[in-house]
């Protein structure tokens, strides 16, 4: 299998008033053609970030300061605005968390739709129309064609968010940047959302970076997850293995904080602490002070990344352990 | 439900409705008809002490509403809420609620949003003490202050910082400090940690098992998670749709739960230890409390309602240690569970 993302040794900047920070930190990983991809991590650790940088739509003061990356093979980060405008929307398309804002209030949902084709494919208004309603009918939206002239506050947060899917699925992308797509919903929606856009991608072949803090989520609906922590690519795999068996210290941590529903413990474990903020930045691993298996080399040497099963795991007790 | 447990707080055919009519003038010339939202309609539960019960139930469903209610903040439409055996209604004044608002405090959802960005953490900590006058003088005001940061694992000195110098988590016990203040029996909690991080849900929650164990604090939890509630409930409620359709023992209701709705929620939660397994989705989205349907509210999602679900409201029936309110239970129609959500040995290494 070929890479269709290509993520290469990536570095997000910010600049603050007197100085620069770290966003994202020598992050690399691949998305191979039709593969769902989970990126997880807690608010902070830079998953979002990675995702705008893919989507080309860093804005200061965050700017990318290193690496690369590629689409199809090709490289996109250093692509003119006009050429990435292009290649969004139509080859990579984007699901944020609030389907409030992805829709434009002041337009149809059908007018939306028609635009967003037009803008892309050549199709007539009629062609677009109809592929319009089809869609709306894809997705499970009651009454496709009466709906087309719906305005986005006529409907539910769930329809919403089913109408985002049409939107980002009706130029046929290759990839879609799914952040937090879930987040603002229900359980019970949020469980239909998940399922149609698995069912879209498998049918289409669309590869999708997920972009969530819910390991519940992850365990749904990817094949592969990456952990972030602090800017950094901690752990990549599989998802099954990595659910099952985590190598890292902090995947292993955040598996463990998850309270579970059907075995009530006295107390749950607990990461003590909280991750390091970009304006105080930890030498060596970023988790080593809140790392229960922590070596002296943790604190002053970044950890180099090692294979473990399937999986990478940037974490020196890995080293150990390979050795 | 009654128990033989000292009771602390008990709910009794609680109904919220709010007027979402059109204005008069509309009204009239359009001859649009008056509009309520049944937000809680007859609800019935008791809080034993030093226990915890938990309310779920997707959003619009009416348990930020019960939680409202209960602190005193939103007036009851009918039926009553007694805490300590006093009706909460019943306050003619502000003065006379004062002893009821001493013991009754929240914890809420945001922890951006309820606490004032002007304040220090000291003054923010302080004002349920002064607000009840329970220390005047300002050398043991502070002491109080610091022991009640130290208590929810913040130190002294945070009482000079604004809250925007914390984390999410440090504010959420920020918060928590406050609601000791007045050294409370009962702490509404709605969502507390649904804006946290998981590894900081995980201190948080174990925060408030340690203050319950050792004040003999009384929580209502309110949450969407049920993992949350499982973890920390003893007891449980779950709503749709303004009404509790089954209520009881938390353990029975997660392990065997008997309303169809609540086992589609509980099928429906994203559970990373056990990702493939075999589960019934809920079609449909939550009717709108302002036409609730008729009968059984559930029934136009309901895989097993039939005719008499469509036209006559079921009754509470009591099946062990829970109180379910559905026909097919009633009926003996319901289908064993295609999944036995026993305990699992989990592989996760702590």
């Amino acid at each position: 299998m070929t890479a269709l993302l290509s993520v290469r040794n990536l570095r997000v900047e910010i600049a603050a008033r007197h100085r620069v920070l770290t966003a994202i930190d020598d992050v690399s990983f691949d998305i191979t053609e039709g593969e769902i991809l989970g990126v997880v991590g807690e608010s902070g650790a830079g998953k979002s970030v990675t995702g705008t940088a893919v989507l080309g739509l860093l804005e200061r003061p965050a700017y990318q300061a290193s690496g690369q990356i590629l689409f199809g093979g090709r490289r996109i980060d250093a692509l003119g605005e006009d050429a990435m405008r292009t290649l969004r929307g139509k080859e990579i398309a984007a699901v944020f968390q609030d389907p409030l804002t992805s829709l434009d209030p002041l337009m149809t949902i059908g007018d939306q739709l028609v635009e967003t084709m037009q803008t892309h494919l050549d199709l007539s208004h009629a062609e677009a129309l109809a592929r319009a309603e089809r869609l709306l009918a894809e997705v499970g939206i009651p009454a496709p064609r009466e709906r087309l002239q719906s305005y986005p506050h006529e409907m539910s947060g769930g329809m919403r968010q089913r109408v985002v899917l049409a939107l980002a699925f009706c130029c046929e992308p290759r990839l879609i940047i799914a952040d937090e797509p879930t987040t603002a919903l229900d359980v019970s929606i949020q469980a239909q959302i998940l399922d149609l856009l698995r069912r879209m991608c498998r049918e289409r072949g669309t590869a999708v970076m997920l972009v969530t803090h819910d390991m519940g989520v992850i365990a749904e609906a990817t094949d592969r997850v990456a952990v972030m922590y602090a800017g950094r690519l901690v752990e990549i795999g599989p998802t099954e293995s990595l659910i099952a068996a985590a190598a890292h210290p902090y995947t292993r941590g955040l598996m463990a904080s998850i309270p579970d529903m059907h075995r009530r413990e006295a107390e749950l474990t607990q990461i003590p602490g909280s991750m390091p903020r970009p304006d105080a930045p930890v030498p060596g691993c970023a988790f080593h002070p809140r790392c229960p298996q922590a070596l002296a080399r943790c604190t002053t040497e970044r950890p180099a990344t090692f294979a473990r099963g399937a999986s990478q795991v940037a974490c020196w007790l890995a080293a150990r352990s390979a050795a | 439900m009654s128990t033989a447990k000292d009771t602390l707080l008990s709910v009794d055919r609680l109904t919220v409705r709010f007027d979402a009519s059109p204005p008069l003038l509309k009204r009239l010339l359009t001859g649009a008809g008056r509009r309520t939202v049944h937000a809680v309609e007859e609800v019935d539960f008791e809080v034993a002490r030093g226990s915890t019960f938990a309310l779920v139930g997707e959003s619009g469903c009416g348990k930020s509403t019960i939680a409202r209610t209960i602190a005193g903040i939103q007036p009851p439409t009918g039926g009553s809420v007694s805490f300590m055996g006093v009706d909460i209604a019943g306050f003619r004044t502000r003065h006379a609620a004062m002893p009821y608002r001493r013991n009754l405090q929240m914890i809420f959802q945001d922890p951006y949003a309820s606490l004032n960005p002007r304040w220090r953490v000291g003054r923010i900590v302080a004002e349920p003490i002064l607000t009840h006058r329970l220390m005047t003088s300002g050398a043991v005001l502070r002491a109080r202050v610091a022991e009640l940061l130290e208590t929810v694992g913040l130190s002294p000195a945070d009482a000079r910082k604004f809250p925007h110098q914390f984390s999410g988590g440090q504010r959420q016990r920020i918060s928590i400090a406050r609601a000791l203040a007045s050294n409370p029996a009962f702490i509404v909690c709605d969502e507390p940690t649904s804006a946290l991080d998981v590894s900081v849900q995980a201190q948080i929650l174990n925060l408030m098992k340690r203050l319950q164990r050792e004040l003999g604090l009384t929580y209502l939890l309110i949450s969407h998670n049920l993992a949350v509630v499982a973890h920390m409930a003893e007891a449980m409620g779950v709503m749709y749709l303004g009404r509790l359709v089954e209520q009881g023992d938390a353990a029975q209701i997660i392990t065997r739960p008997l309303h169809p709705y609540t086992r589609a929620l509980l099928d429906t939660v994203p559970d990373p230890r056990a990702a493939n397994r075999a589960r019934a989705r809920l079609s449909g989205e939550v009717p709108s409390p302002l036409a609730p349907p008729s009968g059984c509210a559930f029934h136009p999602r309901c895989p097993l309602a039939n005719e008499r679900c469509t036209r006559e409201r079921p009754r509470p029936v009591r099946v062990d240690a829970v109180e379910v309110a559905c026909h097919a239970v009633e009926e003996g129609r319901l289908p064993a569970l295609p999944h036995q959500n026993e305990c699992r040995s989990t592989g996760d290494a702590a």
